[in-house]
Order: C-alpha cells, then sequence, then structure tokens
C-alpha cells in the first residue's frame, strides 16, 4: 500500500491528466477557432462550439480540483508555487476569465454576428496563451529553478519563468492541447470534408508536438538538469520512452489510414504518458530539486480525511462524467 | 498604496464581483425547476419560455461565476500565501468538497442547459434540480471555511504552528451553521427580489404578457420567503458574534463604553477619536437583550480592548446599518406582497406594490455586498481571528497595486457586459397574451 502521500500526489497528477485530456482539448478547440480557415471556415468553428459547448465547464473543474487538493494536502508547495509563479499564474487566470465568459457570452448572446466576431477573436486568443502559461508554470516547478534568493524582484520573481525550457514547455503544451483537439474533432464531425480538415490539422500539429518535445528535451540539459538526469538514468525511462514514441507512431499511422477511433485512442495514451513520465521523474518532488512531497505533507488526519473525500467524491463524479459522455457524445 | 492594502483590496473586489455571480448561481436554477415543474403541470407555453428564459440567463451567470472563483481560489495563494501555508491543512478540506459540489453542478448544467431534446422531461427536470442543490452546497462548504477564519478551531498552537489539526472539528465550528444559514437566505433573498423587481417593472410596462406574472409569482415567493426568515438567522448569527468575537459585535453596533442594560443603536456614525457614536437612534437595553437574551446583561464595548485590535469601527458600523436596513425593508415588502396576495388572490393588481418591489430590486444584493464588509473588515485586523493578522499573511511579492488594476478593470468589464447582455435578454421577452395552451 502506497503511503497516503503518494495517493495524493498521484491523485493531483490524475486530475491534471483529466484536465489535459478533456480541459485542455477545449483549449485546442479554442485554437482551431482562431486557425479556421478555407470554404468551410464557418462550419468548422461551429462544430467546435457545439463539440465543447456542454462540456467545457465540468472540464474546467479538474483543474481546480488539482488546486484545491495541492493546498489541502501539500500546503507549503502551494504556497511557494503561488508566491514565486505569480506573475505568470495571474497571466493564465486572466486567460481563464476571458476565455470561459467570452465562449458563455457568444453561445448565449441573442443573434448578431458582429458581437459573435468578436466574442470568438477573445474566446480564441485567451484560448491559445492559456496554455502557453499553464505550461510555463509546470515548466518552471520542474526545473528547479523556482526558490531563488528572495530580495532581488528580477531573480526572485520573474527570472526563473522567463527563461528557455519553461517557455519550451508552455508551446509544447499548446501544441499537444491542439493536436489533443484536431484528433477529436474528426471524430466529432459528420461529414467527410471536415473530418478531412481536422486530419490535415491534427497531422501537422502532431508533428509539431514531436519538434517541440526535441526542443524541450534539448533545453532541459540547461535549463533542468536534474530532470533530465533522472530521466534518462533511472531503469524505467527506457521503457516508458519507447512506449510512448509507439503510441505516437500509432496515433500518426491510424490518423494517415483514417482510423480515428483508432487516433483517438493512441493520442490518449501517448499526452498521458509524457505527463506521468514527467510526474515519475519528478517523484517524490514536487517543486525541483528539493521540495518533496513528504516534508510538505499535511498532518495525516487532513490526508486520511481528503483521501476518504477524494474516494467519496470520485464515486458521484464518475457516473455523473459518464452520463454527460454518454448523452452528449455517444456515436462519436 | 501599500502592497497589503492592494492585497486587501484585490481580495474585496475579487469576492465582491464573485459573490453576486455565486448567489445567482444557488438561487436562479431553483428558480428555473420551479418554473419548469409549473410548466410540466399546467401546459401553458408562457411558462416553458420563462424556463428557457431563465436558463440562458443562469448560463451567462454561471460562466463568469466560474471563471471569477477560479481567480478566487488561485488568489488565496497568490495573495495570502503564508495564511494558506498555515491554514491549508484544517480547513483545505471544506474547498475540496467544494470543487467536488461545484463539478456536479458544471456537469448537471451542461446536461439541463444542451439536453433539452436528448433526455425524457423527467431527467431534464432532476438535472436541474441536481444543478440547484450542488449550487447550494457549494456555498455551505465555502462558507464554512470562511465561518472558521472568524472562530478558528480544530487545532492546537505549539511553537507558531497548528498541531492535533482535526479539520472535521475546523468544519464545525460555532460560526459555520449561523453563516451558512445566513448566506444560504441571502442568497435566496437577493436573487428573488432582484428578478421579481426586473419582472415587476416589465409587467407594468406589459400588464397583458402572463410572461411576467409567472415570472413574478415565483421570484417573489422564493424571496419573499427568504426575507421573512432572514432576520431570524441573523439574530442566530449575531447572538454567535456576541460570543465568539465580542470586539466585532462591538464594532457593529458603535459601542464602545462596556454597561449593562446596552442600547441597540440605529443609524449614527462611529467617531473613533473620542469613542463614541452620535447621531444614532438608541433603543434601551434592546442590545443587551438581542445579543444575550437579558435587558440587562452587560455588553463588552469596544474600550475594553486594545485599539489595535479594532476593526476599522465606522466602516463596519455603517456597513452593518446598511445590510440590517435592506434587510427589514425587504421583509416589510414580502409581508405586504403576502397581504396583498392574500386579500386579492394576485399580487399583480396592486401597482403600488409592483413598483415597490422595482424599487427593492437592488436591496438584496446591496445588503449582501454591505454584509461580507460587515464580516471581512469586522474581523480585522486578524485574517484567522485571534491566530495570525492580515498582515503577516500577505504575499512578499511586490507591486501588487499592479493586478489590483488589472482586475478591477476586467471586472468593471465584465460587468458592464453582463449586464447589456442581461438587458437584451429582458428586451427580447416573448408575448404570451393568450390564456392556457393545450
Amino acid at each position: 500500500m502506497p503511503s497516503l502521500e503518494v495517493l495524493i500526489g498521484g491523485s493531483i497528477v490524475v486530475a491534471l491528466n483529466l484536465y489535459m485530456l478533456m480541459g485542455g482539448a477545449d483549449y485546442g478547440g479554442g485554437v482551431w477557432d482562431l486557425l479556421a480557415s478555407g470554404t468551410r471556415a464557418r462550419q468548422q468553428r461551429d462544430l467546435i462550439a457545439h463539440a465543447i459547448g456542454p462540456v467545457w465547464e465540468a472540464n474546467h473543474v479538474w483543474l481546480i480540483l488539482a488546486i484545491t487538493v495541492l493546498f489541502t494536502a501539500f500546503p507549503l508547495a502551494f504556497s511557494t508555487i503561488t508566491t514565486f509563479l505569480h506573475v505568470p499564474l495571474l497571466l493564465m487566470l486572466i486567460g481563464i476569465v476571458f476565455r470561459g465568459s467570452a465562449f458563455a457570452f457568444r453561445s448565449y448572446d441573442l443573434p448578431n454576428d458582429r458581437a459573435h466576431a468578436r466574442w470568438s477573436s477573445v474566446f480564441s486568443i485567451s484560448s491559445l496563451l492559456t496554455p502557453i502559461l499553464l505550461g510555463i508554470t509546470l515548466g518552471t516547478i520542474a526545473s528547479g529553478r523556482l526558490m531563488p534568493a528572495p530580495g532581488n524582484f528580477r531573480a526572485a520573481f520573474i527570472d526563473p519563468w522567463l527563461a528557455p525550457f519553461p517557455l519550451a514547455v508552455g508551446f509544447f503544451a499548446l501544441a499537444l492541447f491542439a493536436f489533443l483537439a484536431a484528433v477529436y474533432l474528426t471524430l466529432e464531425a459528420e461529414e467527410p470534408e471536415l473530418k478531412g480538415d481536422f486530419r490535415r490539422r491534427a497531422l501537422w500539429s502532431g508533428g509539431l508536438v514531436g519538434l517541440m518535445a526535441l526542443v524541450v528535451f534539448l533545453l532541459a540539459g540547461n535549463g533542468a538538469p536534474e530532470l533530465r538526469r533522472r530521466m534518462s538514468e533511472s531503469i524505467w525511462t527506457q521503457p516508458l520512452q519507447v512506449t510512448t514514441a509507439v503510441a505516437a507512431a500509432v496515433a500518426y499511422f491510424a490518423l494517415w489510414t483514417h482510423r480515428f477511433r483508432l487516433a483517438r485512442l493512441a493520442v490518449i495514451a501517448q499526452s498521458t504518458l509524457i505527463l506521468w513520465g514527467w510526474a515519475i521523474a519528478q517523484f517524490p518532488n514536487l517543486i525541483m530539486p528539493d521540495v518533496s512531497i513528504y516534508d510538505t505533507a499535511a498532518p495525516t488526519a487532513t490526508l486520511t480525511l481528503l483521501s476518504a473525500a477524494l474516494a467519496g467524491g470520485v464515486l458521484i463524479l464518475l457516473p455523473s462524467f459518464a452520463y454527460l459522455l454518454r448523452i452528449f457524445k455517444a456515436g462519436h | 498604496m501599500t502592497d497589503l492594502l492592494a492585497a486587501r483590496s484585490q481580495m474585496a473586489i475579487s469576492l465582491a464581483f464573485h459573490i453576486l455571480f455565486a448567489v445567482a448561481g444557488i438561487a436562479m436554477p431553483l428558480m428555473m425547476v420551479l418554473a419548469e415543474i409549473r410548466w410540466i403541470r399546467t401546459g401553458d407555453d408562457a411558462l416553458l419560455a420563462l424556463t428557457r428564459s431563465w436558463a440562458k440567463g443562469t448560463a451567462i451567470l454561471f460562466a463568469v461565476g466560474a471563471v471569477s472563483g477560479t481567480v478566487l481560489s488561485f488568489e488565496l495563494g497568490l495573495l495570502w500565501p503564508e495564511f494558506m501555508r498555515w491554514a491549508g491543512p484544517i480547513i483545505g478540506m471544506p474547498f475540496s468538497l467544494e470543487g467536488f459540489a461545484f463539478f456536479t453542478e458544471a456537469i448537471f448544467l451542461g446536461i439541463y442547459l444542451y439536453g433539452w431534446n436528448r433526455i425524457s422531461t423527467r431527467a431534464h427536470i432532476a438535472a436541474g434540480a441536481i444543478v440547484a442543490a450542488s449550487g447550494a452546497a457549494s456555498a455551505v462548504f465555502v462558507v464554512i471555511a470562511n465561518a472558521w477564519m472568524n472562530t478558528p478551531t480544530g487545532f492546537r498552537i505549539a511553537g507558531g504552528q497548528a498541531v492535533d489539526v482535526d479539520p472535521i472539528a475546523a468544519m464545525l465550528n460555532p460560526s459555520a451553521l449561523p453563516q451558512v444559514i445566513h448566506m444560504v437566505l441571502a442568497a435566496y433573498a437577493a436573487v428573488g427580489f432582484a428578478v421579481a423587481g426586473i419582472h415587476a417593472y416589465l409587467f407594468l410596462r406589459d400588464p397583458t404578457n402572463v410572461f411576467h406574472r409567472h415570472a413574478l409569482s415565483i421570484a417573489l415567493t422564493l424571496g419573499g420567503l427568504a426575507a421573512v426568515l432572514q432576520p431570524l438567522s441573523g439574530d442566530f448569527l449575531a447572538r454567535a458574534v456576541a460570543v465568539n468575537q465580542p470586539i466585532k459585535l462591538a464594532a457593529f453596533e458603535g459601542h464602545f463604553q462596556t454597561q449593562r442594560g446596552a442600547p441597540l443603536r440605529i443609524g449614527g456614525l462611529p467617531d473613533v477619536e473620542n469613542r463614541h457614536t452620535p447621531y444614532a437612534i438608541e433603543i434601551p437595553y434592546a442590545l443587551s437583550l438581542l445579543a444575550f437574551q437579558d435587558p440587562t446583561a452587560s455588553v463588552a464595548g469596544l474600550n475594553d480592548f486594545d485599539s489595535d485590535l479594532w476593526p476599522p469601527v465606522a466602516v463596519v458600523h455603517v456597513a452593518f446599518q446598511v445590510m440590517v436596513a435592506a434587510g427589514v425593508a425587504m421583509m416589510a415588502v414580502a409581508a405586504w406582497a403576502a397581504y396583498v396576495r392574500w386579500r386579492r388572490s394576485t399580487i399583480t393588481s396592486s401597482r403600488a406594490l409592483l413598483k415597490t418591489l422595482v424599487l427593492a430590486s437592488p436591496l438584496g444584493l446591496i445588503a449582501i455586498e454591505s454584509g461580507w464588509v460587515v464580516t471581512e473588515v469586522g474581523r480585522q485586523p486578524w485574517i484567522i481571528q485571534g491566530v495570525m493578522k492580515t498582515a503577516d499573511a500577505v504575499t512578499p511579492m511586490p507591486g501588487l497595486i499592479v493586478p489590483l488594476i488589472v482586475f478591477t478593470m476586467i471586472y468593471v468589464f465584465l460587468a458592464v457586459i453582463v449586464s447589456l447582455l442581461l438587458l437584451r435578454q429582458f428586451r427580447a421577452t416573448p408575448r404570451f397574451t393568450g390564456v392556457r395552451a393545450a
């Protein structure tokens, strides 16, 4: 039986994983809204709005869940992150606010093409920026440069995140979210032409994911040395990386040969493996290089109760989510 | 402006903004489900149109509430990292539970809004009812956390750190129940009155439209019932404050001199310099009676305490007066509406009542905003009463004036947009003049 710290730390990664697969794809949808083009631009946008409309609010809550579990179980890690990553988190929040409200305004306002177009661009631009900032935040946590000497504003609050490695992780996250969305949308689309549009988008954004993965890996040498050392030295990394590469290849092959269900399965596996690869490499550190889940954990009473609440919450949540997806995503 | 003041202002503005959408998220789903149930019972198409119209309003308000709530969950750490580091293990539980309640609300709101033609009517109403219930549950959990800041329990302090942490005992702190009841009733009363006022206005301009009559009936029933019960819950809460936070109670009342048989002050402006509250109407013995159920009980005045531990007395007292005045006015209007309903069978027969409802429309929201000033400013200088000062919890991040300005601008912008959108929804109200459709 793993310790409570591991269980709860793992549940945060699960929440982030689901946020990536669901909420991340909603951001990706916003990106494709921004990049809608050609004679079917209107249909592409309608398809995206139709696909994320009923689910985006629920998908967004995974992030809130991850945050509340983090500050309940690992308060020191939370306060360190929110103190020294104040700036990118704040920018991310602005993106979250504009993405969500613009989408709701667009969906529920009375039909009016000019206002519709205006909210569309607010929605899509904030969908583009928010994942980058989320990636920058996670990249900084992984970089090992988060807790600098306080006193010097730039050194403490700016330099750790405004660096090549976190920025690369930001664009990696954006590419991954766009890739996820494009693959999902090949299944949401009914017409063959529209399927083709998103297949092409999936193919080239998938290529971008591969490229960014390489860039992140290369920059990690200087930008996140300890993480990179662990990733290349421990025994589990080779099989994990090989599996991730296989999933990526299957996704690409499936897209190429129009097997969209298989492509979706593969891309879900690929992105899940990427996230867990990172989490396992960091383990047991919540913040690299030396803030671990063990020395920031809340007292046992809190951890026990929180585990029980998480188990109970999942019992309510899973059937509810299954019901939501059965109603709106059945047949896709 | 100091960074501390900027942080406090940003938190205050974020809460003041979010709470309007949060209360809408509690009360609007209930009203929309009630309208749908009535539609099923009567088959009146106006009720279906009303349900859909309220559902649209709920969707917009919920979306803005969801994102402004996300901002707040981060701001706890962005602005008050030391508070979160210290209190997270003790009071993080209700926030996590709130996360699940919010999840349920978001899932079933999606089902409700987009599922009209995909699920049975019964399942649809059930989805709406789950939205209403989980919205109320969210409020319960968040208010429990706030109540803990007023009356912290569930831990022991050793060497400056919390030990023997018991999150259940923290959730069952003495302010939790009275604050929860007060807040949930406030949500129903405020939203019920706000919506009733809007439809009273529209009804006065378009008296043959039964759409507004239905809307008024549902909104006023909910708002009126809550408004009548609210003074009781206020009394329950004030008694808890009297026992647990005597300085806060003294600030509510602008009460400086400890005395037996203390009077209740209505109005007045506390003069902290000279330690008295002039221009108030004083009702003898009433404060002792209300706070301790004994007209001769001694009520501690601010003079008994070090003035470093006083909240800004004038702000708290005036906000308290505004809240109570708004609450009493709403109760009176609710009683009047009940009387009209009883004597003449329909509330729309009294134009005077309808006009008053229009004027009373913002009262509940004003009461909620001033009520939060009362409880939050009234707790100062503490962020956790008696344990941690607000000044010790603030982030070391400098330049907090910048996010304050940015978020203020965003919230003002969103408030304007939401108002315009809702206004357009009201303008587009469908007309239903006929008698009941089959």
